[in-house]
């Protein structure tokens, strides 16, 4: 452990991919900090640019046709300042990363064994007796029965939660400070991303490890993050202590989000609280609030300009110009978060 | 099957994974899944066994060719001319008393030398090609393409001519030239192959691991590729024999006395009404051989594509 300030340290940071319609504002414009072993919940529905965030802060990005700017900072280094070659020492070891679909994250043709040894054998430079002994050790961790005999596997021989296990056995293989879990059980069947969530929550605690869970499913960050950011239209437009955000939400897109989510205690035959419409075009952003056009709540002023970050309380920010009143969701909120904690 | 008792919920995730291991223990050939309808099909079947069969007995028999209790291919007049097969000669012997039989089967030899070396070579040239073309993209893959193409579209058969006119005819330089000309398309497959897998998510972490470019182009991607590879490249090797048959055929190829079995259709062509059997016999060497390696290649090719559909 070298510094002393926060882990990671991400300041105005924008990817655009160049198409031939012209740039695509994939993310435009996120900063926030993140603490040592703590985790942050990166929330929004799908194209809100939260998958680009987890790849530009690594760097993990197309060779060509992108355009990154901002600055990333992981425990004092410039991130967005190292060659290619110094960023490989960087990831796996430093920062890792967990995929959404374990069925295509994995190398079909390579025995579970090797997978996990190659990048100890890379980043560690273990022997290869050692860096299997070590490998077994992972896998029992991560609750894989009989883990000598799974190195021998290749991934078809596995179930999806099982790969996933693995390829989390993997990203954790080098002791990595920062995990970015990208939709880590959104492939996965329901019975097995509840004990997903709690192995990455169980190995963040042991490890002392800081996390970024980026998810569709405000429910799945609910109980398992210290905060979260909620991403709409590659910007942060709320983010807030967990417990604060589903306490005092303000922003009008985390409340329909929020509100999208079915309940168990709803009667029957109720209708979905579906978010109408869709995401903004990404090329030619709307000139006011992105969300405007699909808030139930939007006026003329929404429309006409962007409203900034705003500060509701201590690291609680939001931007919205007719914000929900304090407490207005927090008897909802409180239901659904004990539903979600186990 | 074990369960961990300290952790409950984990059983039925253990149970499915351990299901299909042990439904079929240690077998790792690609027939490990439990049955099922989308699996139906996933046999090489007995066509591809006998192909295969076929293949392995004419390599053998190219290999042994020499130490086999065979008459002299080349020797003339030692033996009456135009015998039909009789149980000296079992498949008699042509215009100069040249035995048949041993013929086809030194004939075999440079079939299948010039065939396999020259896929051999294709594939090592045209793969590191075509992967490197789909791996980094851009202009390095524009400018490969672009030769490719070229080369796909120069007449093939006056390269030949020419090459062989220059070079000679040796089995060596007929085997490159017709390496250097299988290297384009087996590049465009292997190119697009890559292209599929370079954007898979599993390359993606294999990157995010920090993996080095060439570590992901050997270790990810090549075993993906090769399997297809393989299989396309026994078809490739067929078109190569058929093609080293037309120049033999036209007298480009290794020279006589060597047997060939183009050269040996066209001696047998001069006397085709009187003696069909003569031409018959290479023919039909030929013939075989080129069936299995399609057939072969076919099924394997169908074979991993149902593989690729199970994952």
């Amino acid at each position: 452990m070298s510094g002393t300030g926060p882990l990671l340290e991400v300041s105005d940071l924008r990817t655009h991919f160049l198409t031939g319609r012209g740039a695509v504002r994939a993310v435009d414009g996120v900063s926030f900090t993140l603490e040592r072993g703590r985790t942050l919940g990166v929330v929004g529905e799908s194209g809100s640019g939260k998958t680009v965030l987890a790849r530009s802060i690594m760097g993990l990005l197309p060779a060509r046709n992108v355009v990154r700017t901002g600055e990333v900072t992981y425990d004092g280094r410039r991130l967005t300042g190292l060659s290619p070659a110094e960023l490989r020492e960087v990831w796996g070891a430093e920062i890792s990363m967990v995929f959404q679909d374990p069925m295509t994250s994995l190398n079909p043709v390579v025995r579970i064994g090797r997978q996990i040894t190659e990048t100890m054998r890379f980043h560690l430079e273990l022997p290869e007796a050692e860096s299997r002994a070590r490998a077994a050790e992972l896998l029992r961790s991560v609750g894989i029965p009989e883990p000598e005999r799974r190195l021998r596997a290749y991934p078809h021989e596995l179930s999806g939660g099982m790969r996933q296990r693995v390829t989390i056995a993997i990203a954790l293989a080098c002791g990595p400070r920062l995990l970015l879990a990208d939709e880590p059980t959104t492939a996965l069947d329901v019975t097995v991303q509840a004990q997903i969530l709690s192995l990455l929550g169980r190995q963040q605690r042991e490890r002392f490890m800081a996390m970024i869970l980026v998810t569709h499913d405000l429910g799945v960050v609910a109980g398992r993050t210290d905060e979260i950011a909620v991403m709409y239209a590659g910007r942060i437009v709320e983010r807030a202590p967990t417990e604060v955000l589903f306490s005092d939400m303000r922003m009008r897109y985390t409340q329909a989000l929020f509100r999208s989510i079915p309940r168990i205690t709803d009667p029957g035959h109720r209708r979905l609280q579906a978010i109408g419409g869709r995401p903004p075009d990404l090329v030619a952003p709307p000139r006011g609030c992105p969300f405007a056009p699909r808030c139930r709540y939007a006026r003329e002023r929404c429309h006409a300009e962007a409203p900034a970050l705003t500060e509701a309380g201590p690291g609680h920010t939001y931007a919205c110009w007719y914000p929900a009143e304090p407490g207005e969701v927090a008897a909802e909120a409180a239901a659904l978060a004990s539903e979600a904690m186990p | 099957m074990r369960d961990s008792p300290s952790e409950p919920r984990l059983t039925e995730a253990v149970v499915a994974a351990a299901a299909p291991v042990a439904a079929a223990p240690g077998s790792l050939n690609g027939a490990v899944s439990p049955a099922g309808p989308a699996y139906v099909g996933r046999t090489l079947g007995p066509g591809f066994w006998i192909s295969i069969g076929w293949v392995v007995l004419m390599i053998l028999a190219a290999l042994a060719a020499g130490v086999l209790p065979l008459q002299d291919p080349t020797a003339i007049g030692d033996n009456l001319p135009r015998l039909g097969p009789t149980g000296g000669h079992l498949l008699g012997t042509d215009e100069l008393g040249r035995d048949l039989f041993a013929r086809v089967v030194f004939g075999a030899r440079t079939s299948l030398i010039v065939g396999f070396s020259s896929i051999a070579f294709g594939i090592v040239v045209g793969g590191a090609i075509g992967l490197i073309a789909g791996y980094y993209g851009g202009r390095l893959d524009a400018a490969l393409n672009g030769l490719s193409t070229v080369l796909l579209a120069f007449p093939v058969l006056i390269f030949l001519l020419t090459v062989v006119t220059f070079l000679g005819q040796n089995l060596f330089d007929v085997t490159l030239t017709l390496g250097i000309l299988s290297v384009a398309p087996i590049a465009r497959i292997i190119r697009a192959n890559t292209l599929a897998y370079a954007n898979r998510e599993f390359v993606l972490a294999a990157r995010a691991l920090g993996a080095r470019s060439r570590r992901i182009l050997i270790r990810e991607i090549l075993p993906n590729v090769l399997p297809s590879a393989l299989a396309f490249s026994l078809v490739a090797v067929a078109v190569v024999i058929v093609a080293e048959g037309a120049l033999s055929f036209l007298g480009l190829s290794v020279r006589p006395p060597t047997p060939t079995w183009g050269g040996m259709i066209a001696e047998g062509g001069q006397v085709l009404a009187q003696d069909p059997l003569v031409a018959l016999w290479p023919a039909l060497a030929m013939f075989m051989t080129v069936l299995a390696l399609n057939f072969a290649g076919d099924r394997l090719q169908v074979y991993f594509e149902v593989r690729e559909g199970g994952l």
